[in-house]
């Protein structure tokens, strides 16, 4: 699968470079984009992107369903290899290493980039199963070292008090945004750097939507979180840095605070007026 | 524009009329209403009255056979000797060829149907499943007499040219073969179980840098666990349930050994030898032949409780 997907790859070297060295002082950047396009089949889905991901903060993308936020934070962890028949040209530079490159192993990526889905995708396993699966799968067997991690991790997603006594029951049995917060935990187990979350909110209550938002705000400090949504009011609650688009391109990138108080192109204003979308 | 409006009025009168007419002709619209689910229940419980008349011809005719031969006796007896001058009742050696073939068939097309449902559903792209799955139902579209005579004349023989001690006939080779009919029911109905894991739970279990076997061996088999197991039991209660094959393949000795290269009898087998005509009517050996199928019965019974117990109690809901 990831053959197809490679066939129209360029590495670019000396954008390699360029990352690993403005890390003196500066915030330092932990996903470089640069001119990527992606096509599913025939259809030309992201056009030209070129973003920068800030260690340590969140960055949210909006935009209008099938604008390709969902297609552009896939990519990032390789993920949208599943679908057949995906081709990309450009690079992304995850630490300074081209992941669309053939020599990117996307286990290695993937066990650095966590993911949290729109659905709450959760095993048909037990809590501490879920949590588990990841160190487990890694290597990790010491009971006493996966207990730690388990609640470490539970801890961290914000939910082991409401599930510290029935770790063995079903993760089914949670409710939508307790499963949601547990595939948080699951990701957090394997201390990942990066955690994309697509749109993690939308299957969820406002309640449930509140505590996950605070969860995101909280675990900024640790991680660099990349949020896809739907939800202009989560994207400016939450973010640092927005990025909107629209067709398959990046209109505007800036600070939260200035793409929504003063945006810069028409385009972007209409949208967060609710002029369209 | 008073015509206008008066053939308007005249129209919407004429509407309800009509409808309110055909209403009164409904009537035997609203008779075949009632009529109608009495007949599909009719027709529905032909199934259930078949079954229970089924189940009292064999226990009433089994009766009879029991007042000859004690019950203990034939679950216990090691010998089968129905025409000897002092004949013996022992279900044991049929019992043990059933258990024998089946559980053959068992190791033959359990890791076979296994493999190939996790490459249909796991591997295979649509258009190679598409191609695969109508040819592995072929196999389960061919009658049982054309494996039993594969099974007598080819299979038997192609294992004598290097396992000259086999037998003419054998159990192992109808096992065997038994064991190619049931893969393609394995290989479908567990196919089906694995794929309906919802895609979700695969992203999950790839997101977090696990290969495909990974997840496929620690997601998507458990995940499908319960459907998989129903699988096996339902093909062994097929297996055990198979006539044909081993009545060609496996011969007609009554035979209480654990030795795969001899021949030996299934229930079914001797079912089929038995009523083929050498039973007068009224002997013990005719009321025989219910008591062994009442036995089978009750087997295959329990096997299909069984698969069904088993796909309630390690189902994981998702």
């Amino acid at each position: 699968m990831s053959i197809t997907t490679q066939k129209k790859v360029q590495i670019d070297v000396k954008n390699n470079d360029t990352t690993t060295e403005s890390k003196t002082e500066q915030p330092r950047v932990v996903y470089d984009t640069k001119d990527l396009n992606l096509w599913y089949s025939e259809t030309h889905a992201l056009k030209d992107i070129n973003l920068e991901v800030t260690e340590n903060e969140v960055t949210a993308i909006i935009g209008p369903s099938g604008c390709g936020k969902s297609t552009y934070i896939k990519t990032l962890n390789r993920m949208v290899e599943l679908v057949p028949g995906v081709g990309t040209t450009g690079t992304i530079a995850y630490k300074g290493k081209n992941i669309l490159d053939n020599s990117m192993k996307v286990e290695d990526l993937r066990t650095q980039v966590g993911m949290v889905f729109q659905k709450p995708n959760p095993f048909p396993k037990s809590i501490y199963e879920n949590v588990t699966y990841g160190p487990k799968i890694h290597g990790i067997k010491k009971k006493s070292l996966l207990d730690e991690i388990v609640e470490n991790s539970l801890r961290g997603a914000a939910i082991w008090d409401e599930v510290k006594d029935r770790l063995n029951q079903n993760a089914y049995g949670l409710s939508g945004g307790q499963q949601q917060r547990v595939c948080i935990a699951r990701c957090l187990a394997i201390e990942p750097d990066v955690i994309l979350m697509d749109e993690p909110t939308s299957a969820l209550d406002p309640i449930s939507t509140l505590k996950v938002e605070e969860l995101i705000k909280e675990l900024k400090k640790k991680y660099t979180i990349i949020i896809v949504t739907h939800n202009m009011q989560q994207a400016a609650r939450i973010s640092d840095k927005t990025v909107f688009m629209l067709n398959g391109e990046v209109v505007e990138f800036s600070e939260t605070d200035q793409l929504f108080s003063n945006p810069k192109d028409k385009r972007t204003e209409d949208y967060i007026t609710g002029r369209f979308g | 524009m008073a015509t206008n409006s008066d053939s308007n009025v005249n129209k919407a009168v004429n509407v309800s009329e009509l409808i309110a007419k055909n209403k009164k002709k409904k009537s035997i619209n609203n008779y075949m209403e009632k009529l109608v689910p009495t007949i599909l229940f009719l027709l529905a419980s032909i199934t259930v009255l078949t079954t229970i008349g089924i189940l009292y011809t064999l226990i009433s005719e089994a009766v009879h056979f029991f007042m000859e031969v004690p019950i203990l006796d034939f679950f216990t007896g090691t010998e089968l000797k129905p025409l000897s001058q002092n004949p013996e009742f022992g279900i044991l050696p049929l019992l043990n060829g059933t258990i024998i073939s089946s559980l053959i068939a068992i190791l033959v097309a359990g890791p076979i149907g296994l493999m190939s449902a996790i490459f249909l559903s796991e591997y295979a792209s649509d258009k190679v499943r598409r191609i695969i799955k109508p040819l592995l139902e072929i196999l389960a579209g061919i009658p049982t007499i054309v494996y039993g005579f594969f099974a007598f004349t080819f299979v038997t023989p192609l294992i004598r040219t290097f396992w000259p001690q086999l037998e003419a006939t054998n159990i192992l080779s109808p096992g065997l073969v038994m064991g190619i009919m049931i893969i393609p029911m394995i290989a479908s109905l567990s196919e089906d179980a694995m794929t309906s894991v919802p895609n979700g739970i695969r992203e999950g279990s790839l997101a977090m840098g696990t290969t495909k076997l990974e997840t496929t061996v620690k997601v998507v088999i458990p995940a499908a666990f319960s459907g998989i197991i129903a699988s096996f039991v339902l093909a062994i209660s097929r297996a055990i349930g198979e006539t044909m094959i081993v009545t060609i393949a496996s011969g007609s000795s009554k035979n209480f050994s654990f030795d795969i290269t001899e021949s030996m009898q299934t229930m079914t087998a001797f079912i089929v030898e038995v009523s083929g005509g050498e039973a007068p009517a009224g002997s013990t050996l005719h009321y025989s032949l219910y008591a062994v199928a009442l036995t089978l019965f009750v087997f295959t019974m329990i096997m299909n409780l069984l698969a069904k117990y088993v796909s309630r109690k390690f189902r994981e809901e998702y």
